[in-house]
């Protein structure tokens, strides 16, 4: 007698970012064909992944779409709704899962809210900021859309390594902190490459007549960069380790505000 | 005579002197603010166990060399309005301190 349910082959891919290793597993080979694509240069052969998401296809079943992403933690467990995908991630069991559509920006959406869960963690963070090295170090330029962000990584000079244009990475390594590479894209729509730098300085973008760089009081440094730290989760806990990974950022990193003109010789200040 | 007013620090905060400048992140929706010097002080006492008048009295008044009634009726207002944002709680009866947040250090 053949059997009433065929076997459904699974594909799995794993994306790891800033030395942190998701697998996704799928039952559709043409979403993994789009991870591919998307997560190029991302993509790891670690089989000892530190997360692992089933992404179920299909029209999420809410029963009012929330145009804000929701991230809330109960009984152990976090639970993240935005209009387009719905999820649910056990870090002890280090297994979740996320409906959506076949599209690529959902699963980024979801990728970048469990990278901030798990960098809180770690005493790092995602910042609204383009990141770049030059001569071995990292500089970050933050701010929020319009910024600058993609002006400042499109007149990069060519000895200059494109980290991110919209959302860096950044984690604690002893008394410093390093940046990554990331695929998360804004209007450059260019993966960052993936690599990595210790942190030189953070630049507060503002465009202006004239390039100009000053040296920020801490309280503004704090401000400044907490304004653009990306996070989700309404945790107490989880707050209160974002806010001490900034503060201390901001007591080992200098903070610069930079005005800028749009125009390559911006770079000639950022060495 | 009118009631005693308490006020104690939320759990629910994250809270850091950077400079001069106390920084306060509520854990509803990240939320960032900023203490004044004069907020800072009251924050910062806010210990759940003294009276609002007492700190203003022994706090505010000899620190700024202000009238008591003044400092009163704006400790107050302040008061109210940090409690608004979750920043603070206040009570008619003293708070136990299972409701105290701590302030980072450095």
């Amino acid at each position: 007698m053949p059997g009433l349910a065929a076997p459904v082959d699974r594909y799995s891919v794993v994306i790891a970012i800033g030395g942190v290793s998701i697998r996704v597993h799928t039952a559709d080979s043409d979403f993994l064909a789009i991870l591919q694509r998307r997560y190029a240069g991302f993509l790891g052969g670690d089989p000892q992944a530190e997360f692992d998401f089933d992404v179920e296809l299909g029209i999420p079943p809410f029963s009012t779409p929330l145009p804000e992403v929701s991230v809330t933690h109960r009984a152990g467990r976090w639970f993240m709704e935005r209009e387009d995908f719905r999820a649910e991630w056990d870090p002890a069991a280090r297994r979740g899962s996320i409906q959506q559509s076949a599209n690529p920006y959902s699963i980024d959406a979801f990728l970048r809210i469990v990278h901030t869960l798990v960098l809180a963690k770690l005493g790092g963070f995602l910042l609204h900021s383009a990141s770049a090295v030059r001569n071995g170090k990292a500089f970050l330029f933050a701010g929020e859309s319009g910024a600058g962000k993609t002006t400042i990584s499109r007149l990069a000079p060519p000895d200059v390594t494109l980290l991110t244009d919209e959302m860096s990475y950044i984690r604690q390594r002893d008394d410093a902190y390093v940046a990554f590479g990331t695929p998360f894209t804004g209007e450059l729509v260019q993966a960052g490459e993936n690599t990595s730098a210790p942190v030189a300085a953070l630049y507060l973008l503002h465009q202006g007549p004239e390039n100009r760089i000053e040296r920020l009081a801490i309280a503004e440094a704090g401000r400044g960069l907490l304004a653009n730290i990306l996070f989700f989760a309404e945790d107490p806990e989880l707050v209160h380790s974002m806010f001490r990974a900034g503060c201390d950022f901001v007591g080992r990193v200098p903070v610069y505000k930079l005005t800028f003109m749009p125009d390559a010789r911006v770079w000639e200040m950022i060495q | 005579m009118s009631k005693k007013l308490y006020i104690a620090r939320s759990r629910r905060i994250a809270a850091r002197k950077l400079g001069e400048e106390m920084l306060i992140m509520a854990a509803h929706g990240s939320t960032l603010f900023t203490l004044n010097p004069t907020a800072t002080i009251l924050w910062q006492a806010a210990d759940g166990a003294t009276p609002l008048d007492e700190l203003v009295e022994r706090r505010i008044c000899t620190e700024f060399q202000v009238e008591f009634e003044d400092a009163m009726r704006d400790a107050e207002a302040l008061a109210e309005d940090l409690a608004r944002h979750g920043i603070l709680l206040l009570s008619d009866e003293p708070i136990t301190n299972a409701g105290l947040a701590l302030q980072e250090t450095r």
